[in-house]
């Protein structure tokens, strides 16, 4: 089944990347995954989070899920943690702005400051 | 919920935070008894009898960040809607199956929607989840199984954003290859099938 071996190239691909990255704290996304945040949107954000770090091969970067944050009214809400610097969480995120979060905090470094809801060190 | 696939995404966000480790989806479409149900069986810790008795009752969460659990309720609701019900049975230690039908025809009735992007979501965000998802249109079947597919093809990175969008596409396409849904009994108009977002 061709599909099956994509799997093996998938896997390969992986295992190298980990290896480049031994030893480093990885860069987190953690989007919200409770009642209010799926209604909100959150799946679509997800999906295009996870497309664009297939499109750069950025694969030093883990994507996890939390619960409803008790920010329900700012949904969808996505937070980046990179070692050593404060996570920041960006609230009413659709699609577009998960791609300028992507390009300019995890890429460029720089913090989307018009979409933060809060900081955490 | 825009889609009963985002229903499904909430519901196995259930399991995952009751610390599920296996979750089975099933998916049945029966044009002919008209109606469409959706199954969700996990193994987490379980309910006792008063809560399962309590849990279509928008005030009862264990959550603390909010006072409500929305969850169940807005499951339970869709479901009415179309002349359908929502059905928990769980326990203790014994894990629980969440079970929801749906008037098929129903024109209250959401689209099944993206189940591709449901199932991918879900094991991007839990890679260490054993996931079943099995979903029968009429007379044919497909089934994602996350164990059977590692059993073949050794382990795989379900985290990996590549990973993700392999998962996508597998279950895009063994949907697609599943008969369409076609008229059912007595049905005045032909029937909206779920197709992607
Ligand atoms: N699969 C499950 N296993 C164990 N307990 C569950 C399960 N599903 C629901 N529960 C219990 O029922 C409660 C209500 O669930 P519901 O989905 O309605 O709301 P919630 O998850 O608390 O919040 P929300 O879904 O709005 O984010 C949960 O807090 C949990 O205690
Ligand atoms: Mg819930």
């Amino acid at each position: 089944m061709k599909s099956l071996e994509e799997l093996e190239k998938i896997r390969k691909q992986a295992q190298e990347a980990l290896k480049v990255r031994e030893g480093q704290k990885p860069v987190r996304i953690v989007v919200a995954m409770g009642t209010c945040g799926i209604a909100a949107g959150a799946r679509e954000v997800m999906t295009t989070i996870l497309e664009e770090l297939a499109a750069r091969s950025l694969s030093d970067v883990s994507v996890t899920q939390t619960g409803c944050m008790g920010l329900c009214e700012q949904e969808p809400l996505v937070t980046v943690e990179k070692p050593g610097q404060p996570a920041v969480t960006y609230g009413n995120i659709n699609a577009e702005r998960a791609r300028r979060i992507v390009a300019q905090h995890l890429v460029n470094d720089a913090v989307v400051g018009e979409w933060v809801v809060a900081t955490k060190r | 919920m825009r889609e009963l696939a985002l229903h499904v995404l909430d519901i196995v966000q259930n399991s995952v935070e009751a610390q599920a480790s296996r979750v089975e989806i099933a998916v049945e479409e029966d044009v002919a008894a008209g109606f469409l149900k959706i199954t969700i069986a996990d193994d987490g810790r379980g309910m006792d009898e008063e809560m399962v008795r309590k849990v279509q009752d928008p005030f009862v969460t264990t959550r603390r960040t909010r006072r409500v659990g929305m969850g169940l309720p807005l499951l339970a609701s869709a479901a009415r809607q179309t002349g359908g019900t929502v059905t928990v049975e769980s326990a203790p230690g014994r894990g629980t199956v969440v079970t929801a039908t749906f008037g098929l025809h129903h024109l209250d009735r959401a689209p099944l929607g993206d189940m591709a992007a449901t199932v991918a979501v879900i094991l991007a965000g839990n890679p260490g989840l054993a996931l079943r998802y099995r979903h029968r249109r009429g007379d044919s079947e497909f089934v994602f199984d996350t164990r059977e597919i590692e059993r073949q093809a050794g382990p795989v990175p379900w985290g990996d954003p590549q990973a993700a969008a392999w998962t996508r596409k597998t279950v895009a396409e063994a949907l697609r290859a599943l008969e369409p849904l076609g008229h059912g009994p007595g049905n005045a108009g032909p029937v909206k099938t779920g197709g992607g977002t």
